[in-house]
């Protein structure tokens, strides 16, 4: 296989002048799908769920990202770096049906880059600063465990494209979540300090547990799977203590803010550039 | 009528030849990302794609490509839709083009996991289905990474030839 030929290719110059990196001014992801709003599902209600749903994703592919150089071995960054586009892949179509469904014709760029941090929809779990290894594990375990389940129902939503991007999500969720549960398997049962650490982030995450079952009440396969890999693990199920606050209601951690900062920064400096 | 069914099988044959612009030794139609190609009334080629993942950023690539191609054949009015529905499988990758994987060393994909309808199960028993090195056939290989350079490869090594090579995981 010549590698050569493929970032030939790349170079290539296109009259669409379409690119491959990520950064703003991307055509439509969505590009000429039927995004009529079907009778009987309210255009708003419809947005509102896209944006909760696409904020869960791009702040989840955000701390994804910031592994990257960090990880402990290059197999895992790369593990991590490919989980994070499919989360950002994920946000991207989301987006997209928003700005059609709520009738302002927002692109994606509009979402992820011109909205505060009091405007983010997603559940506070998702902005938590990295941690350790342990910690994004465990974090990865349960948000991929309580997406997939709720993209399986969303799978028969009665708008064909919301239906269709979380069809397509089940398939590449099923592999995060693989990927956390072998993870939190080999670290609980591991050394003695892998073990411990896992505990404290099973311990840490425990109370942003509340707020995933009121945005969407996927309690039993989360509970279910948690069960599964503490088992399998050796280690015990995090006792759940409510905290108050919700990101799905705009309220957020310290930490979302200086995330946002990061993601946005270019963006924003530079309002009219295309990268 | 004539003339358009004539065009249609044109039209679809010069997409179904773009490369793949992540597995260069593939065509669209190979992978399986090439819907198909459809001529309306008014001479418009409609060529339907579908992203292997979410997040493939060759997509806008894909789009480009087929869009040029055929705009180099001659056809003046291109269109280019996105289908999501049903969602791409790597079962859809033809026996051609698992024979080129193959012949570039990278090893295809075994049947895509049936949903069940209910929840997705999760296994964690070690029990792993063997992938014989594309080299050399050796069923002794293993896995070093589920995800590789692209979303739609794993990572693994042959333990008889010592070879790493790339694998399309089953999605
Ligand atoms: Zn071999």
């Amino acid at each position: 296989m010549s590698d050569d030929h493929v970032y030939m290719t790349l170079a290539e110059g296109h009259e669409d002048d379409t690119r491959w990196a990520y950064g703003t001014g991307f055509e439509d992801p969505l590009h000429g799908v039927d995004t009529t709003v079907p009778e009987g599902v309210d255009p708003a209600e419809l947005a509102a769920l896209c944006v909760a749903l696409g904020d869960d994703a791009l702040v989840q592919a955000q701390r994804l990202a910031e592994w990257t150089t960090r990880a402990p071995e290059l197999e895992e960054e790369v593990a991590l770096a490919n989980i994070g586009l499919d989360l950002l892949g994920q946000a991207r179509l989301l987006y997209s049906r928003a700005g059609q469904a709520d009738g302002t014709g927002r692109a994606e760029d509009a979402y992820a880059y011109f909205r505060d941090a009091a405007d983010f929809r997603n559940v506070r779990l998702a902005e938590l600063p990295n941690g350790d290894f342990a910690f994004s594990i465990v974090r990865m375990l349960l948000l991929s465990s309580w997406r997939l389940a709720h993209f399986q129902q969303l799978a028969s939503h009665p708008d064909p494209v919301l239906s269709a991007i979380a069809a397509k999500g089940v398939k590449e969720l099923a592999y995060h979540r693989q990927y956390a549960a072998e993870w939190s398997v080999r670290l609980g049962d591991g050394t003695e300090e892998s073990h411990r650490r896992m505990r404290a982030a099973l311990e840490q995450t425990a109370p942003y547990l509340g707020e995933l079952f009121t945005a969407h009440d996927a309690r039993d396969e989360v509970v279910a799977v948690l069960r599964q890999v503490t088992e399998a693990a050796g280690l015990p199920m995090p006792v759940y203590r409510p905290l108050p606050g919700a990101g799905r209601h705009g309220e957020h951690t310290e930490h979302l803010a200086p995330l946002l900062t990061e993601l946005q920064g270019v963006a924003r400096a530079h309002p009219e550039a295309t990268w | 009528m004539v003339t358009t069914l004539l065009d249609a099988r044109r039209a679809r044959h010069i997409a179904e030849q773009v490369p793949d612009p992540e597995l260069p030794m593939l065509t669209l139609a190979d992978l399986g990302v090439l819907r198909g190609v459809e001529v309306t009334d008014d001479g418009t080629v409609v060529a339907r794609l579908t992203p292997t993942y979410s997040g493939c950023p060759a997509m806008a690539e894909m789009r480009a490509g087929v869009a040029a191609r055929l705009r180099e054949a001659g056809y003046s009015r291109v269109e280019i839709r996105t289908e999501l529905d049903p969602p791409w499988s790597s079962d859809w990758i033809t026996p051609a083009g698992r024979r080129k994987l193959a012949e570039h060393g990278i090893a295809p994909p075994g049947a895509a996991p049936r949903s069940a309808g209910g929840p997705v199960p999760l296994v964690l028993s070690p029990t792993r289905h063997t992938v014989p090195c594309p080299r050399c056939g050796s069923a002794d290989t293993e896995e070093t990474s589920r995800f590789a350079a692209t979303s739609c490869k794993a990572l693994w090594r042959c333990r008889a030839c010592r070879e790493p090579f790339e694998y399309v995981k089953e999605i």
